[in-house]
């Protein structure tokens, strides 16, 4: 009983996230990668993306604060991997945020830049937060459950 | 050849197919590992690009697939992709998160068979095997062009390379398995049917196409063959089937780059004005080429011996008609190729005629077809950047290198050729802006270009400057394609004026091409000269091998280069050896 609420509360949050606008179809296809020979497989792929793009979130944030003048290209190409980083796990509206920075350093708007990547830094901030959350209801609920779909 | 087995080569093909997956970033490397488990796909990642080559270098035939990102910290992804291509002529997807159109496109101008994007879904990378299977019908069916190939030449050449042609196919089936490389999965694969299975690849580093060159002057153009070649080489472990698909590529590297000289000049409304159409096109077959064919040709001999053409000069105007025969399908390989004439794109062609150029360059009297291949490169390759209007500048330049090449005697640019004709090309290790430069720089060709063509040489000869060419990385032979990029913007800022758009491999590979064959000559104006007036000898270099000018029989030429540049891949010319 408890452990069914506990997973049809890791269910509902899972879902919720979709409903947000969070996540895509890319974190169902994780789900679905993994079996018994990886069975916290998604946890280990967003761990592996979170320890990856925190690295990036500094190496922008050093490039935006060397101002006079802002290197575009670099901050592009930051971005296009931290972009791609994004992707991995499915994080949509962080990924969106991406598109929108990208567009803001080919249009050589540092105004633009500086206010995205805040809004960039949030979105991924907020997402990071609650699939950590989610992780942790994850694994109380039973780790066999949490992450696959149901059949 | 039966490709009935062809269809699986391994009882449960696609499974354990063995896949070499590159990328930088972590998260996706795992994610990938994993996806490519679950087709029961045999994985190995990577996440360093040149520590990528290196793995598919120790174990050649080690891999029958790749799967590379494009945007990498220490190498293009499309760099490693016209390495691999080249040097194990695998078939690469690339992945991007990128999905623009030019991208997309620049990788297939590189080469890749397919470009994913990211997110990356499982079924899209279950039927990667395509491209492996594919590529094998491909080769199998070069194989089959080849063999008739043969027969033909064989009719018109007689005896010496009818023991060649005769037995390639014959042999070409055992010596697979004899092949040094063919390890049991090999077999495995292969065992089934001998001549639809993959060959083990072999890796034409600089020493061993050296060799290969070496031999192929040595022995003579219109009359090489794989056996001879092999047999003068002396390399124990190297098959003739090894040796002859590599001459296939060289030649149809030669041929091709002709071809697209003269679709670059047709096509990309390259005024070329003496150049370019009938250069090009007639070019190296009939041309005054031939007399100037045998003044460059004696030039060729390059000091430090890479590249030697050896007496080409006479045997240049041989067989014309295959020289003329291999030139429109040189030239239509041109035209395939221009189709998005890029740098990547140049980039193929030459890397595909570089190969071939390379072994021709070495014996083959053909010159002629060469002259019109360096031309078109370089136009071809500035066509797509540059619109560049002259010819003249890309024969300056090729003009340039050529001269260069002589310059720099021991410039590398020779090596390159030897080794690794194609993989050489353009992977141009290090080819720096400086080096094309120098190759092209030519200065005291254009002038007399100029006369011929016109002033614009003249700026860009100059421009070319100096084009250091080191030993080293000329040579494609696979360490490093990537300077090949920055070769091009190099040049450009030398002043290519109508160069500058030329990719940096398209530099490399005319360096390579005029360095051999320029390194042998002296620069002078009169090399230089004659190489202008069309005479393609100098090009043909490494067209030669291609046979464009004399040997290529235009039966026989018409079929290699549509497999090869169409796919874009030597698989197919491996199998078409064209022996004229």
């Amino acid at each position: 009983m408890d452990r069914n609420q506990s997973r049809r509360q890791v269910a509902a949050m899972k879902q919720s996230l979709f409903d947000q606008g969070l996540l895509d179809e890319q974190f169902i296809q994780l789900e679905e990668l993994q079996d018994d020979a990886n069975p916290n497989f998604v946890e280990e792929i967003v761990t592996l993306h979170y320890r990856d793009s925190s690295r990036l979130i500094t190496s922008i944030e050093q490039a935006l604060k060397e101002r006079n003048p802002l290197d575009f290209n670099k901050l592009d190409t930051l971005m296009h991997q931290f972009k791609g980083s994004s992707s991995s796990i499915g994080a949509k509206k962080v990924k969106a945020e991406c598109n929108l920075f990208r567009e803001y350093c080919r249009a050589g708007s540092a105004e633009g830049c500086m206010r995205s990547f805040q809004q960039l830094k949030r979105e991924y901030a907020a997402l990071r937060k609650k699939l950590e959350a989610y992780f942790q209801l994850a694994r109380q609920a039973g780790p066999q459950e949490t992450a696959c779909r149901s059949k | 050849m039966d490709n009935g087995c062809f269809s699986s080569p391994r009882c449960d093909f696609p499974a354990g197919l063995r896949v070499l997956v590159v990328d930088d970033d972590p998260t996706w490397l795992k994610i990938l590992e994993k996806m490519l488990k679950k087709c029961n796909y045999e994985v190995t990642t990577c996440c360093l690009a040149r520590h990528a080559l290196n793995l598919l270098r120790e174990r050649k035939d080690g891999y029958d697939i790749v799967i590379s990102d494009v945007n990498m910290p220490d190498m293009d992804g499309f760099k490693l992709l016209e390495h691999v291509g080249l040097e194990m002529d695998l078939p690469v997807i690339m992945m991007s998160v990128d999905g623009e159109t030019s991208r997309v496109m620049k990788g297939v101008q590189h080469g890749a068979c397919d470009y994913l994007l990211k997110p990356i879904r499982m079924k899209e990378l279950r039927n990667i095997w395509q491209h492996v299977f594919r590529k094998r019908i491909h080769e199998a069916k070069e194989f089959e062009s080849f063999e008739s190939f043969e027969s033909i030449h064989l009719m018109r050449n007689g005896s010496e390379l009818s023991d060649d042609g005769n037995l390639f196919a014959v042999e070409d089936v055992t010596s697979t398995k004899k092949r040094k490389d063919a390890d049991n999965k090999h077999d495995d694969k292969e065992c089934t049917d001998p001549s639809s299975t993959k060959k083990a690849r072999v890796v034409w580093s600089v020493d061993l196409h050296q060799k290969f060159v070496k031999a192929v002057n040595q022995i003579g153009f219109d009359k090489v063959g794989p056996k001879k070649i092999l047999d003068l080489m002396n390399v124990p472990w190297l098959t003739r089937e090894n040796v002859a698909s590599h001459l296939q590529k060289y030649r149809l590297y030669l041929s091709r780059i002709q071809k697209e000289n003269d679709q670059r000049s047709s096509s990309c409304g390259m005024k070329h004005s003496d150049f370019p159409s009938k250069d090009l096109g007639s070019f190296g077959f009939q041309n005054p080429v031939n007399k100037q064919r045998d003044v460059s040709i004696d030039s060729y001999n390059y000091s430090d011996g890479s590249l030697q053409l050896p007496n080409v000069e006479t045997k240049s105007h041989e067989g014309d008609p295959k020289r003329i025969v291999s030139q429109s399908t040189i030239a239509k390989k041109g035209r395939a190729l221009n189709g998005s004439i890029t740098d990547t794109n140049m980039r193929e062609s030459l890397r595909v005629g570089l190969n071939q150029t390379f072994a021709p360059l070495e014996s083959e009297g053909n010159h002629a077809v060469f002259d019109c291949s360096i031309p078109t490169q370089y136009s071809w390759t500035e066509v797509p950047d540059m619109q560049l209007k002259e010819e003249h500048k890309s024969l300056v330049h090729l003009e340039d290198s050529f001269n260069q090449m002589p310059l720099h005697g021991k410039q590398h640019h020779i090596h390159v050729d030897q080794s690794q004709s194609v993989a050489s090309i353009s992977s141009a290790p290090s080819i720096t802006g400086e080096e094309v430069a120098a190759c092209i720089e030519a200065k005291p060709l254009f002038s007399d270009y100029k006369n011929d063509h016109g002033s614009s040489v003249n700026s860009i000869g100059n421009a070319v400057d100096t084009f250091p060419i080191q030993p080293g990385s000329l040579v494609m032979n696979d360490q490093s394609l990537e300077p090949i990029s920055t070769t091009n913007s190099g040049l450009k800022t030398q002043g290519y004026n109508n160069l500058s758009c030329i990719p940096d491999l398209e530099i490399y590979q005319r360096s390579l091409l005029l360095g051999s064959e320029a390194a042998s000559a002296p620069l002078d104006a009169d090399l230089h000269f004659h190489w202008l007036q069309g005479d393609c000898y100098n090009m043909n270099f490494g067209l030669q091998s291609i046979g464009m000018s004399e040997y290529y029989d235009p039966g026989l030429i018409a079929e290699a280069p549509t497999h090869l540049y169409d796919s874009a891949d030597y698989s197919v010319i491996d199998q078409g050896l064209f022996i004229a």
